[in-house]
């Protein structure tokens, strides 16, 4: 990959960690400069006349956070949703230019979709555990690709819950409804549900926005734990959120990518006056 | 700045209710009650006849005992109890599936002008009256195969069950959250999977309500029947030979100048509602128990 626009990735501050209580991921070291897991090359995206994100360019490294921010409204929900191709539910979506997760062309009619998915998974913004048991909550992506019972499942799903914290919260009652669990222990076996096909890129869209702030910090923590394995990609309303979690970030306005950089130099110097309007709060 | 009262130039609210409210109250809740009990008389009184009148003869060889020969007093109806079982059963095997996924597919699947003619066709066949549907079956069925069946009953009673199942189905599966479809396909579940083990599974209360309804009320069906399964004053369990059931030799007791098959369709009518009422209990315990 040849990233368009290479002196946004860190170039004034090396592994920056703006918020004083984050937790040091479990990479840790954070040195090396990470090659980009996605990219996009002039994405553009319609439903139907309306073009909902246009001309976007920029690339996502691999193992780190990167947040979207942006107004409502601005297709920051629906550029991440591009990247698993959930937008093919809808109706009338037409899409241009280029998306990429690693080598793979994520728009290209070839593309299987569901392998894809199986790759690049998603967070919503509402916990949306399915009315089944913990246990099979977690299963459920397992099961899909043939596990289908046994040690070697019930190792997968303890392993996933325990990356998503909530092992030692649910331990117990694993046999018990989903819809039991809290609102954030919920978004957290979403997270586990997800973690458990091994995919290479997490999208999450707003994950805490519907929850109280201790779930909240708790699901900010387990983003920070994740991204030693996982590229993340984190959209938010929440600049404060953004700041505290993310190494780089992207502001968009109205489909288009305004400026995309290492999240402390963006937020400090912003280099658009757009993104120092929004981020100072003169608007959105 | 004014520094005028808030409540300056408002008319003074009088302090309690006027009369006429009380009044007008009292009258709408008497209204309520009354038409509920309306709704619940005709019930009651339906289970208080039928246990006056059917309890009369009911022993164990009602059970067990097959018709008697006109004249000799006694017997039972042990076959068409099982007759209705077969009938029931064949009309609910051919329309819980079909109606199930034909729901499904109104819900999660269908384009603009399909779904419309289907839903318009499930509401039509509704309405049609179920004499229709058992003449209809006759001609389609009974006709070239040459006698009366069980199987064609099934046929027909399925025909009655399925616009029931098709409509409820599509709304509960309407109900269900997206989000829940939404995760499944993130999770890389191609889309069949993600209803038939997400949706349909949340659907499932839903879905079982509206198969039971359907059922039951096909159970208690008279009309089509008397075309296709006939009804028979012997032991069968063959689908391909005409068959008695409840419904049709309550019909035929009845009518009967005797008055010992008169008490003997009383019973058998509350044996009808016993059976529809038992069997909805028991499907609904085992769809529960499956999660």
């Amino acid at each position: 990959m040849t990233p368009t626009e290479p002196p946004l990735i860190r170039t004034e501050v090396p592994p920056a960690r703006p918020a004083p209580h984050a937790a040091e991921g479990a990479d840790g070291s954070a040195a090396a400069e990470p090659a980009a897991h996605l990219a996009a090359r002039g994405f553009g995206l319609r439903y139907g006349t309306h073009a909902a994100l246009s001309d976007i360019t920029f690339d996502i490294p691999e193992h780190r956070v990167t947040a979207i921010i942006g107004p409502s409204g601005c297709g920051k929900s629906t550029f991440l949703r591009a990247f698993n191709r959930m937008n093919d539910m809808i109706p009338n979506v037409t899409t241009s230019g280029e998306l990429r997760v690693g080598s793979l062309d994520v728009t290209a009619p070839s593309t299987d979709v569901v392998s894809l998915r199986r790759r690049v998974g998603m967070v919503f913004q509402r916990p949306n555990p399915f009315p089944q048991s913990v246990f099979d909550n977690v299963a459920f992506g397992l099961r899909l690709l043939g596990l289908r019972r046994g040690a070697a499942l019930e190792e997968r799903v303890e392993t996933s819950l325990r990356r998503a914290a909530l092992w030692e919260e649910v331990k117990d009652r694993l046999d018990r409804s989903a819809l039991q669990l809290s609102g954030g222990q919920q978004q957290r076996l979403c997270i586990a549900r997800c973690l458990a096909v091994d995919p290479e890129v997490l999208l999450m869209d707003e994950p805490a926005s519907a929850l109280d702030p201790t779930s909240t910090a708790r699901v900010e923590e387990l983003v920070l734990e994740l991204k030693g394995r996982y590229t993340i990609v984190v959209v938010t309303h929440n600049m404060q959120q953004a700041a505290r979690i993310s190494d780089r970030t992207a502001f968009l306005m109205q489909g288009r990518l305004v400026e995309v950089g290492d999240t402390r130099r963006l937020f400090t110097s912003p280099r658009e006056k757009l993104t120092e309007d929004y981020i100072t709060g003169r608007f959105g | 700045m004014s520094r005028e009262r808030p409540d300056a130039g408002m008319q003074k609210l009088p302090a309690g209710v006027h009369w006429t409210r009380r009044v007008g109250n009292r009258v709408a809740i008497g209204a309520c009650v009354l038409a509920t009990a309306i709704v619940v008389l005709p019930l009651a009184l339906l289970i208080v006849r039928l246990l006056e009148s059917g309890l009369r003869d009911l022993s164990l060889d009602f059970f067990l005992h097959m018709p008697k020969p006109v004249g000799e007093l006694g017997g039972g109806m042990a076959n068409a109890i099982v007759g209705t079982l077969i009938v029931v059963g064949i009309g609910a095997v051919i329309a819980v599936p079909v109606g199930v996924a034909a729901g499904v597919y109104l819900a999660e699947y269908g384009r603009e002008r399909l779904t419309t003619v289907v839903r318009y066709t499930a509401d039509v066949l509704a309405g049609a009256p179920s004499i229709v549907v058992g003449v209809a079956v006759f001609g389609l069925l009974v006709v070239p195969m040459g006698r009366f069946s069980a199987l064609a009953g099934g046929v027909a009673l399925a025909v009655l069950m399925l616009p029931t199942i098709v409509r409820a189905t599509e709304e509960v599966v309407r109900l269900v959250p997206a989000s829940y479809r939404q995760a499944a396909l993130a999770l890389g579940a191609p889309s069949w999977v993600a209803t038939m083990r997400v949706v349909l599974p949340a659907a499932r209360a839903g879905v079982t309500t509206a198969a039971l309804l359907a059922v039951a009320r096909a159970s208690g069906e008279t009309a089509p029947l008397l075309f296709t399964a006939l009804g028979n004053r012997f032991w069968t369990t063959r689908v391909d030979q005409p068959i008695a059931t409840l419904p049709v030799m309550i019909y035929d007791y009845a009518r009967a100048p005797y008055s010992d098959w008169n008490a003997q369709a009383w019973t058998g009518a509350l044996t009808l509602l016993v059976l529809v009422t038992v069997l909805s209990a028991l499907m609904r315990v085992a769809t529960q128990r499956i999660r």
